[in-house]
């Protein structure tokens, strides 16, 4: 098994008809995934190499019973395309669009929050991939492996070193997913977690965070209370200087919070293998999973 | 993007929130005959940091000659490195009641946040830290409406003077349109009072964001007057992230969170990075050779470690784009490089076939940190 996605998902692609859109799509169907559909106002009837293209979210799903959408439009457009997915029947929006404004995105994910049932993973995100099934986003499938251990990251290209280090040592992943970096993102740490710990094909998870938010202190909490597989954890930016806080506003909400230090102390204190350095997560699994 | 209290103000003009009759002076010349203000004028130092105050960068002015002396004094001052450069000066007003007002967005509670406290004026962590219950925080959906109902509520809880509601209300209101509808990343008005003048945000601390930069032209004009160090600006034209940092170890990487791990590693080599520098994702052979540039401006830089796992950004790319900063060249330091992901083999070909003499090729992260360190030694 995997989480969230496999070798199943129907998968539509807002933006197909756009240059990263069609790119990436077509090497998502290349690696195997049911791309079955696009979507373009005022193209329905076209096709890109033989996906068809709607005009349409609903008419997509109604035709072609896709179930996951795949955002590639540009920010202006993207809260608009993320609701329509949503109302449209997707169960899973992956939004890989960056820039898209705090307000919009805040809006989009308590409409979403309170109208609808659906999932949404990013925006501003690389995507996820269950290795050998289906690929849904800009993730490299050259460096993932099938296999048991779950990978969670808030940033694209650590969660690539993460499943690079872990392949290396012919570690497998179950699922590997990006939730990104931006302020409202659609699932967290947690919601990620939550179903690697219910998948019994997960034996191990692997946490990459970064400095700022605090979204780590409370994966840290969860994994303390409900998660019983082994976690092993990196966190970027022990050494970054200190971000500028957003006003005294910004320095009461995150408290003493937010820090590299007080994020690796929290997770380690949940039971949790902080690493040191991103390459030392594969050997650090290994150990984690055989004991 | 930080702005400045009369930026801020700007915007409160904008969204119909009162706030004291003011002047913008750049050129003490501009005030030498007179200013359309009655006395007595606050003059304050437009700088981007906190304690202007206590750094005497804030006056009162009761007459023309006061006026003339203080502005004299307060332009062209230091504060905690910062050059004032320009005055904001205002009517003051009487001031009967200071309160606090901010608007953010709760990150981990995913959204809006309100707080209001009827002990403004001061310092407002220490009020949170000390009498937490003296600080009223309400939570709003984003989709939701900042109704009276709500706000009266929060009055009464913060305490405020009843007297003024109506007032408090209609501010609190425009002081929310204008977070929402004006893209703030934060609004918070530190005093809002009660003067002689009616109810007033009297000064400003606005944060935008940049992401709605498409929907507002002004932000684009407010930009400009921001000044940022001159090797930042020289980076921000080629679109790439890059902040100065103080130690030696040039770093370019792609993606944030590769980056920060980045001078992590360099750190654990003992090392120190001269700077943190993003080139994004799906840079290009440009995009590269720009961001060597950028470095060369720096004096600090002894070594320079390319870091880069491919997803979007494709190895190939990059390694061309390093050829044609390089070839030829002879390079001021060492530069040792990691590449990884989409199309590495190929850009290593292209590494290997145009060979340069200080440039070296290392197969982990952590073994091209520890030679970068070496090498910039």
């Amino acid at each position: 098994m995997s989480i969230l996605i496999d070798e199943n998902s129907r998968v539509v692609v807002q933006g197909l008809t756009g240059r990263e859109g069609q790119f990436h799509a077509l090497r998502n169907k290349a690696y195997g995934t049911n791309v079955v559909a696009g979507t373009r106002p005022g193209k329905g009837g076209e096709n890109v190499e033989g996906i068809p293209i709607f005009d349409t979210i609903k008419d997509a799903v109604s035709e072609t019973k896709a179930d996951v959408a795949l955002t590639f439009v540009p920010p202006s457009f993207a809260k608009e395309a993320v609701l329509e997915a949503a109302f449209g029947g997707c169960k899973l929006i992956v939004c890989i669009t960056e820039g898209i404004p705090a307000k919009d995105e805040a809006e989009m994910y308590d409409i979403l929050k309170k109208e609808t049932d659906s999932l949404l993973l990013g925006p501003n995100c690389p995507g996820l991939i269950s290795p050998g099934k289906a690929n849904v986003g800009i993730m490299p499938h050259e460096i993932t492996l099938p296999g048991n251990i779950g990978v969670v990251s808030r940033s694209g290209t650590l969660t690539y070193q993460a499943v690079h280090e872990l392949t290396k040592l012919n570690i497998g992943q179950s699922t590997c997913i990006g939730i990104g970096g931006d302020p409202v993102p659609g699932m967290s740490f947690i919601d990620v977690i939550e179903k690697f710990e219910k998948d019994d094909d997960t034996n191990g998870i692997v946490m990459i965070g970064e400095i700022g938010g605090t979204a780590e202190e409370e994966a840290a909490e969860y994994i303390k209370k409900n998660i019983s597989k082994p976690v092993v954890s990196y966190i970027a930016g022990v050494t970054a200087p200190p971000g500028k806080k957003m006003g005294h506003a910004g320095a009461i909400v995150s408290g003493n919070k937010g820090t590299a230090k007080v994020k690796i102390q929290e997770l380690t204190s949940a039971g949790a293998t902080v690493v040191k350095t991103p390459t030392e997560i594969g050997e650090a699994m290994k150990e984690a999973i055989s004991g | 993007m930080d702005l400045f209290e009369y930026q801020g103000k700007l915007l409160y003009k904008e969204f119909d929130i009162k706030h004291p009759n003011s002047k913008l002076v750049k050129n003490l010349i501009e005030i030498q005959e007179s200013v359309e203000l009655s006395y007595p004028i606050v003059v304050k130092a437009q700088v981007q940091v906190g304690g202007r105050g206590k750094a005497g960068g804030i006056k009162i002015a009761n007459n023309h000659e006061e006026l003339i002396k203080y502005s004299d004094e307060i332009m062209g001052m230091d504060i905690k490195g910062h050059i004032v450069e320009i005055l904001l000066l205002e009517e003051a007003s009487k001031i009967l009641e200071e309160y606090y007002i901010s608007f953010t967005l709760d990150r981990s509670e995913k959204k809006y946040l309100i707080m209001l406290s009827s002990k403004g004026g001061m310092d407002i962590e220490k009020v949170a830290e000390d009498n937490p219950d003296d600080l009223i925080k309400h939570h709003i959906g984003a989709s939701e409406e900042l109704t009276e109902d709500i706000i009266h509520e929060i009055i009464g809880k913060a305490k405020l003077n009843q007297e003024y509601t109506k007032s408090i209300t209609d501010i609190i209101q425009n002081l929310f349109l204008m977070f929402v509808k004006g893209d703030c990343d934060l609004v918070e008005v530190n005093p809002l009072a009660i003067t002689d003048a009616g109810v007033m945000a009297l000064d400003s601390k606005v944060a935008l964001d940049m992401n709605a930069k498409y929907k507002h032209s002004y932000f684009e004009d407010f930009e400009k007057e921001i000044p940022i160090p001159e090797s930042e600006k020289n980076a921000k034209e080629k679109g790439l992230n890059f902040i100065k940092l103080d130690g030696s170890v040039g770093i370019i990487g792609n993606g944030a969170g590769l980056v920060m791990s980045t001078l992590d590693v360099v750190a654990e080599n003992g090392g120190n990075a001269a700077n943190f520098l993003d080139i994004g994702g799906g840079a290009k052979a440009e995009t590269v050779s720009a961001a060597l540039e950028v470095l060369e401006a720096d004096k600090n830089v002894k070594s320079v470690l390319i870091n880069i796992f491919g997803g979007i950004t494709r190895c190939d790319l990059v390694a061309e784009g390093i050829v044609e900063a390089t070839k030829g060249k002879d390079l001021v330091w060492p530069i040792v490089i990691r590449l990884d992901g989409t199309n590495s083999s190929e850009g290593l070909e292209i590494l290997k076939n145009n060979p340069n003499e200080k440039i070296f090729i290392e197969e982990s992260m952590d073994s091209a940190a520890r030679l970068a360190v070496e090498r910039g030694a």
